[in-house]
């Protein structure tokens, strides 16, 4: 472990995301099993893994969309673990990105991004609409604020819908598997607007199959199997000299 | 059949209306009935859910006929047997809360039905956004439920105004009812249920011409 990782480590007060002992049953299948994980702010972590390994269920338990069976979960601060816990105002700061976009399809892009900050009143109509605005200028479709969504490419989707996420102003971005409902073409521009994110200083997880962006924007990855975490290093110690033979076995399939 | 026609007119159109006016009211009061234990039945809250499956097959379990025959007699039995002598239901009230039960049981289906057939990605982007429950459900999934639902209840419009002939057992001068008075005064069978069925005919067939067009309307803004 290097010597960036142990301090990130043992600063647990000034994490962003303090996981220690998580675990999660569907039934009597275990998914998660004893998960421990720290994610520092500004820190970019890439979840690696086979299908069933756990990684997006360890996403979705960070924002509580799946509840934990076991463990705690401390989010700047909020024990979001904790039933006392207002879940709602947590999940404000906690912007996700969905692999099937989940854009509402009855309202328009302006509408999407503008419905969670103006009901919750965290911006006034105006207010959010402006920021909209700016942001989909950001991420390339200042033209598509008034198209539905079923008029959108599955590209232009996911950016609307990491748009929706920023307008809500968070410290912290999950997106679990953002890009593998894309075609090909469409990845490139989506990848592109996360590293713009993540190169701002956003915290993220990022849950992905894309090894290219891992080893180009992550400051962590880690390595998922059977509900543990495997392995976790910088890209360049994963990736290019991984340590465990499932670590080694992975890769050589996917890369 | 002409004769009956002049004679009859007015009552068999005043008739009309208050089929009509049975059947709007009812279907009004069954869309509450309907959203109340229809969202009980998409939640996750164990007790809600058992209420609302308990109303919807007790009800749906029961023939209308039967549940009026019970509203209109049984109830008031019930009641006069605890001590209140002087109460009684007509035809009227009795066939309401009949018709707007067994019409809210099925609407509570249709509700639940369209409500899961969203997306469950819809209701968890609108929770990851930070909204409650209630407010994912007011605005996000209900809004695009609302649109699979027009066609059962407008379906459920048309089973509910061919039920309220069934309220003719209880005495409420509806369109069928009424066709059973002009029976007994003219003794034309042929003549009188023939008129009866075409004008529940015209009716029905008017609806579901404007059925149609509000779901071409509601498929096209898609």
């Amino acid at each position: 472990m290097t010597d960036r990782l142990h301090h990130w480590m043992l600063n647990a007060d000034s994490c962003k995301i303090h996981v220690t002992n998580l675990k999660k049953n569907f039934g009597k299948l275990e998914v998660l099993k004893d998960i421990n994980l720290d994610v520092a702010e500004g820190e970019v972590v890439v979840l690696l893994g086979p299908s069933g390994s756990g990684k997006s269920t360890l996403l979705r338990c960070l924002n509580q969309l799946e509840t934990a069976t076991g463990g705690r979960i401390i989010i700047d601060g909020h024990d979001v673990t904790d039933r006392h816990t207002d879940i709602n105002k947590v999940r404000e700061n906690i912007g996700m990105v969905f692999q099937h976009f989940n854009l509402f399809n009855h309202l328009t892009v302006m509408d999407n991004m503008t419905l969670a900050p103006v009901h919750l009143k965290l911006a006034a109509k105006e207010e959010a609409r402006q920021r909209a605005q700016q942001l989909l200028c950001r991420v390339g479709l200042e033209d598509k604020a008034q198209a539905y969504p079923s008029q959108l490419s599955g590209g232009q989707k996911q950016r609307v819908a990491i748009a929706r996420a920023l307008a809500m102003k968070p410290d912290i971005m999950l997106f679990d598997e953002p890009t593998s409902a894309l075609d090909p073409e469409m990845v490139g521009e989506v990848l592109a607007v996360m590293k713009e994110l993540a190169g701002e200083g956003m915290t993220m997880v990022v849950v992905t199959h894309e090894i290219g962006f891992a080893r180009e924007v992550a400051d962590r990855v880690i390595f998922m199997e059977g509900g543990y975490i495997v392995e976790q290093g910088t890209p360049e110690e994963l990736i290019l000299h991984p340590k465990e033979r499932r670590t080694v076995d992975f890769l050589s399939k996917v890369l | 059949m002409i004769s009956i026609v002049q004679v009859y007119g007015s009552m068999l159109l005043t008739a009309l209306g208050r089929t009509l006016l049975m059947t709007v009211l009812s279907l009004v009061f069954a869309m509450v009935i309907g959203m109340v234990f229809g969202l009980m039945n998409v939640g996750n809250n164990r007790m809600f859910n058992c209420i609302g499956t308990v109303y919807v097959d007790a009800v749906r379990g029961v023939p209308l006929i039967v549940l009026a025959y019970f509203i209109y007699f049984g109830v008031p039995a019930g009641v006069q047997g605890i001590g209140f002598a002087g109460f009684r239901l007509s035809g009227f009230q009795a066939g309401f809360i009949a018709l707007s039960m067994n019409c809210g049981a099925y609407m509570a289906e249709i509700i639940r039905a369209g409500i899961e057939s969203v997306d469950r990605g819809q209701m968890e982007a609108g929770r990851s956004l930070g909204l409650s429950y209630g407010a994912c459900m007011a605005l996000i999934v209900v809004p695009q439920a609302v649109r699979t639902m027009i066609p059962s209840i407008i379906n459920q419009f048309i089973i509910t105004l061919k039920d309220t002939s069934i309220l003719s057992v209880i005495g409420f001068p509806e369109l069928t009812n009424v066709g059973k008075t002009i029976m007994g005064n003219t003794f034309k069978n042929l003549q009188t249920w023939a008129i009866i069925g075409i004008m529940y005919m015209i009716v029905i067939t008017i609806l579901s011409k404007i059925a149609k067009r509000i779901e071409r309307r509601v498929n096209h803004d898609r």
